[in-house]
């Protein structure tokens, strides 16, 4: 963790090894991603012991250990660099992102308890990044790239790389971002930083920019080299996940559009901050008073609400950072909701049909 | 003399199974933590953790690393290998990573050395107690843990956690996890031996990466099969998706000792490091 930070000479193994120990995050911060993380576990656990009953305990274990046994080997880069890959992102495109949660919080699990890699309180916030954000994401890349095409299809390939260089690169941001929120949230009165002590424009860039550059790369390799082995020499096993999910999959298939669009909306909210002055609709109090010459009473008596990230900015930040920071907290606060009812309306529609 | 890929792959392979059968050797040594209920261990534990976590004051880290060396001291576990253990695996990186945060440039703050006046660079006052938080709490958080699992079989360690609500198929799942991991970890070795034993020269790294995805990809179609395999033979046995278990533990008094000292050793560090 935090690896790749140092400059790196050649023959260093660098990685992503992105276990995160006790004493980076402050506790309150720890137990807040331990009450995110939990909930999502146990979501996936159960849609994994519906689709499989019994099955589920061997697959998960024989998975969990192949995460494990997989994040031990030195995959070489260029010029003598290896690193490590985390393999959330194969295992999710194999066995679908709910097994491959279970099994990479079981490696998880085993690492920090056994091997004291990854810390026990920090446990929660691992497990979301590596274990649940990680795989989800990359399925959802690799269903929307690989499409309807063959198993064989070397469209695949592409989309698998994608899969891992993206979602690694996705949690390395996170985790700068939870990083970088320390030292904003936990400090002593003379402004010591007590647990990670990098601010955010300094965090972020640090663990994006490299794993951008090495692991993910690594990961995105070791994805799509794994998927072209499994083409030759076993296709059967990549028809696992579909088998299940073949009504969800023409679900999501009808839905894509509307992802697409949105994450094109997400990619152009930056153009937010060359605009100039406030969206229409959306003044504050002063600049009514502005317009208008004075501030009329209604909205006077509704100012009394303070956002907890007033004017999209973060304390402490540089005002454009703090801009995205906060778009990319909304965006996901948003997605959390949204699933979170359309999870609630399913349960019950199926309800219904029973 | 760089090795090779696969050599150090073997070798990182070789020193995991080396390491955890250390461990359960010392797990097995008569000392006073190893004759403790795990479930008193693995709370206390979690306690002192959160003590570490919580404090603000560096002397009550600093006191309560103290405590665990000589807890590991007790229990028989050598000094000089846990002390480099932990230090030097994990925090090395913690502390190279702690170097920047010294300077001004990062922690802002009362300067104590200047090491360049114009443009102002010296190490602060804030940045080296900064720096002393992250080195001292990582490193006692780290050693509280191998400390556990030092003094307790890794299946004993296993079935304490259902004290802490963790569901009993999670356990099941564990169990078999833990144990097939050595299996792979064999099967991996096995696989690298037999392709070392047949290279010469070196491999172009797109060769080396092309043999350790196909191994993984291997390992990752074994894996699948295994887990078919050993389904048929639970339920051969009789499984039927409810997991059992023998073993009941029973609390000795002086577990009950243990566990209410190291719960007020955790709420006195608490309320000493609230500053």
């Amino acid at each position: 963790m935090l690896l790749s930070l140092l400059p790196l000479p050649t023959t260093m193994s660098v990685g992503a090894n992105m276990h995160i120990p006790d004493g980076y995050f402050g506790p309150l911060f720890s137990i807040a991603l331990w009450i995110i993380a939990l909930p999502w576990l146990g979501l996936a656990t159960r849609q994994l012991s519906r689709q499989l009953n019994q099955r589920m305990v061997p697959l998960v274990a024989l998975f969990a250990a192949f995460s494990f046994v997989i994040m031990m080997f030195n995959v070489p880069l260029i010029g003598g660099t290896t690193g490590h890959a985390i393999g959330a992102s194969i295992a999710a495109i194999v066995i679908g992102p709910a097994g491959a949660a279970v099994a990479v919080a079981i490696a998880l699990l085993i690492q920090a308890l056994f091997f004291g890699d990854g810390g026990i309180l920090a446990y929660g916030a691992n497990i979301l990044l590596m274990a649940l954000i990680m795989p989800y994401t990359a399925a959802f890349i690799y269903r929307a790239l690989g499409g309807n095409t063959l198993i064989s299809d070397r469209r695949r390939l592409v989309a698998s790389f994608a899969a891992g260089w993206a979602s690694l690169s996705l949690i390395a941001g996170l985790a700068g971002i939870m990083f970088g929120l320390q030292p904003i949230l936990f400090h002593a009165a003379d402004g010591t930083p007590l647990y990670a002590p990098f601010p955010l424009q300094v965090a972020v860039p640090a663990m994006l920019i490299p794993h951008m550059l090495v692991a993910s790369v690594i990961e995105g390799l070791v994805t799509a080299g794994i998927l072209a082995y499994l083409q030759r020499g076993n296709p059967e096993l990549l028809e696992v996940s579909l088998k299940p999910g073949v009504a969800s999959r023409l679900e999501s298939a009808r839905l894509r559009p509307l992802w697409i669009g949105l994450a094109a909306l997400v990619v152009l909210s930056p153009v937010g901050l060359l605009a100039a002055g406030t969206a229409w609709g959306e003044w504050a109090a002063e600049e009514i008073a502005d317009v208008v010459g004075y501030t009329p009473q209604g909205l006077a008596a509704t100012q009394t609400w303070s956002a907890p990230l007033p004017d999209y900015a973060v304390h402490g930040l540089n005002a454009n950072l703090g801009y995205i920071v906060s778009a990319g907290l909304g965006i996901g606060l948003t997605l959390v909701v949204i699933w979170v009812i359309a999870s609630l309306l399913a349960r019950r529609s199926a309800a219904q049909k029973s | 003399m760089a090795r090779s890929l696969v050599e150090r792959t073997l070798a990182s392979v070789t020193h995991t199974l080396e390491q955890t059968l250390f461990a359960e050797d010392i797990a097995r040594q008569p000392g006073v933590l190893q004759s403790l209920d795990p479930r008193v261990k693995l709370v206390s534990v979690l306690a002192l953790l959160l003590a570490v976590s919580f404090a603000r004051n560096l002397w009550v880290i600093a006191g309560l690393y103290l405590l665990v060396l000589s807890l590991a001291w007790v229990s028989r576990v050598p000094l000089g290998f846990f002390v480099r253990h932990v230090w030097v695996a994990l925090p090395f990186f913690t502390g190279l990573v702690a170097l920047p945060v010294l300077f001004n440039v990062v922690t802002p703050g009362a300067p104590v050395l200047t090491l360049w006046s114009n443009p102002l660079i010296a190490i602060t006052a804030q940045g080296l107690r900064a720096a002393a938080f992250l080195i001292l709490r990582v490193g006692t958080s780290v050693s509280l843990a191998i400390l556990l699992v030092l003094v307790t079989p890794w299946n004993t360690l296993l079935r304490a956690l259902s004290v802490l609500r963790v569901p009993s198929v999670f356990l099941l799942i564990l169990g078999m996890t833990y144990r097939y991991i050595y299996l792979l970890l064999k099967t991996a070795s096995d696989m690298f031996e037999a392709r070392q034993s047949r290279v010469v020269g070196r491999l172009q790294p797109a060769a080396q990466r092309h043999l350790v995805t196909n191994t993984m990809g291997v390992l990752m179609s074994k894996s699948y099969g295994l887990s078919q395999d050993v389904y048929l033979a639970m339920l051969s046995r009789g499984y039927r998706g409810r997991p059992r278990t023998l073993d009941r533990f029973t609390m000795q008094p002086r577990d009950w000792l243990w566990g209410a000292a190291a719960l007020s050793v955790a709420v006195v560090a608490l309320w000493l490091g609230r500053g």
